[in-house]
């Protein structure tokens, strides 16, 4: 018990680490992932095309496999990298977790926000449509605000699994909450303690987040307690 | 680039484990999806707090967490036990046991929400006839509740099928001879860490597939005694 509290202030950082890793990708990845949703219901297939194998590729792969295939893959490549001057990017653990991370949430959102964009009425479009909007205030005013409203429960699970997914970076060196915890574990040899605290720091940020995500899903659905009140 | 350098038949074998691993823990969780549902749904509260105990714990806490806390916790937690008691008992874990195990009991958690949602969807009707019939309700609950139950369950089944066969890879970090550890012997061997990571997440990608296409096939003979309107 001791080695837990003689800890807290590097189990703290490290719980700063795994937010913070989580929090850039997520944000990335949201970004990436609504432009990428509407090419990916385009009717083209030379532009849905490509996406769907995106999100094909790396829903359909391990995490770690990809957290590999960037950290230590990108090795094989290290002329070309070197030649371009990306190599010291890609030697950076820290780089290549948030890299794939981004990648990974990027497909999986972008599928979610497909489902959002089908699941908008059409009498919605139809009416935007005769209100003269086409193109892509269509989309800005009226499509992705609907889409992200519908997709929202959907989206809050995807960023809880990136979240404990997270701790993957741990085997590539980054000293996130899983990371920090090894260490004290093999140091201490007290295995089940350390391990189990990181359990309970991991289930604390779980639920802080979940609980921040429905205040924004209520944000967002403000206009229907409106309605109804 | 894909010759893969002999390495070929290392990394189908790793892949076959990944398989095995998978279909065991697959069992493993089904079996402790339907006990956990049987224990949502009990008239004894106490029960009932603790499925629920059970769920909301393990969703929130990382898959690598708990395969770590249980192949290095469980046997040090044993041996201080027992040293408490004046008999210190040493034991190791096997990878495969403890990640089938570890595995089998996070994606419980995943089916016992799934099946729970599968036994809301069968109307009250069915079980209160199959008992006016006179059926105990362990004959109803076999004979007519879980037949009907299986149907919905199905899509939600393949679901966490899915994110446990990747969940697999996890299971390397114990040194467990899997399709991720293959691949990862075969590219330090080699030194060529992105040939053969892609080679195991084209695999993965396979695994994928045929599973895709097995649901497919499930949902349909499930559905196969239902009218469509």
């Amino acid at each position: 018990m001791e080695i837990i509290v003689e800890n807290i202030p590097r189990f703290l950082n490290a719980a700063w680490v795994t937010i913070q890793i989580t929090a850039i990708s997520v944000f990335i990845g949201f970004c990436m992932a609504i432009p990428l949703s509407v090419i990916r219901v385009s009717i083209r297939k030379i532009f849905s095309w490509p996406v769907y194998a995106f999100t094909f590729y790396f829903r359909g792969t391990p995490l770690l496999v990809q957290i590999f295939l960037i950290y230590y893959g990108s090795g094989q490549f290290q002329e070309q990298l070197n030649a371009v001057g990306l190599w010291y990017l890609f030697q950076s653990p820290w780089f290549c977790a948030v890299l794939s991370l981004t990648l990974n949430t990027a497909a999986y959102s972008t599928e979610i926000f497909r489902g959002g964009i089908q699941g908008v009425p059409s009498g919605e479009i139809e009416a935007a449509r005769a209100c003269g909007m086409s193109g892509v205030l269509l989309y800005w005013r009226i499509i992705i605000p609907r889409a992200i409203r519908i997709a929202w429960p959907a989206y809050t699970n995807e960023v809880i699994f990136l979240l404990q997914a997270s701790s993957l970076v741990s085997i590539i060196t980054v000293m996130d909450i899983t990371g920090v915890a090894g260490e004290i574990a093999t140091r201490s040899f007290a295995f089940y303690e350390t391990y189990l605290f990181a359990a309970g720091l991991y289930l604390v940020i779980v639920y802080g987040v979940l609980w921040l995500f429905r205040r924004i899903e209520n944000r967002l659905n403000a206009y229907l307690r409106a309605e109804s009140a | 680039m894909f010759g893969l350098e002999g390495y070929g038949p290392l990394l189908l074998q790793g892949a076959r484990l990944t398989v095995y691993v998978g279909v065991c823990s697959m069992a493993i969780a089904i079996v402790l999806g339907l006990i956990g549902m049987l224990c949502k749904i009990s008239a004894s509260p106490v029960v009932r707090v603790l499925a629920d105990l059970y769920t909301t714990v393990i969703r929130g806490i990382p898959e690598l967490v708990l395969i770590l806390l249980v192949y290095y916790g469980a046997p040090t937690l044993i041996q201080d036990i027992s040293a408490m008691f004046g008999h210190p008992v040493y034991i190791s874990l096997d990878p495969f046991i403890s990640g089938v195990l570890t595995i089998g009991f996070i994606y419980g958690a995943f089916s016992t929400e799934v099946f729970r949602g599968a036994y809301l969807a069968v109307p009250r009707g069915q079980v209160e006839a199959a008992r006016a019939c006179g059926m105990s309700s362990a004959l109803a609950f076999r004979r007519i509740l879980l037949p009907q139950m299986m149907r919905f369950a199905i899509p939600g089944l393949g679901n966490v099928w899915m994110v446990l066969i990747k969940a697999t890879a996890l299971i390397s970090v114990i040194q467990l001879p899997e399709l991720m550890r293959s691949a990862d012997i075969a590219s330090r061997n080699t030194k060529k860490p992105f040939t053969f990571f892609l080679a195991a997440s084209f695999i993965y990608l396979c695994i994928t597939i045929i599973s895709n296409l097995i649901q497919q096939w499930a949902e349909k003979r499930a559905e196969r005694g239902i009218r469509r309107a």
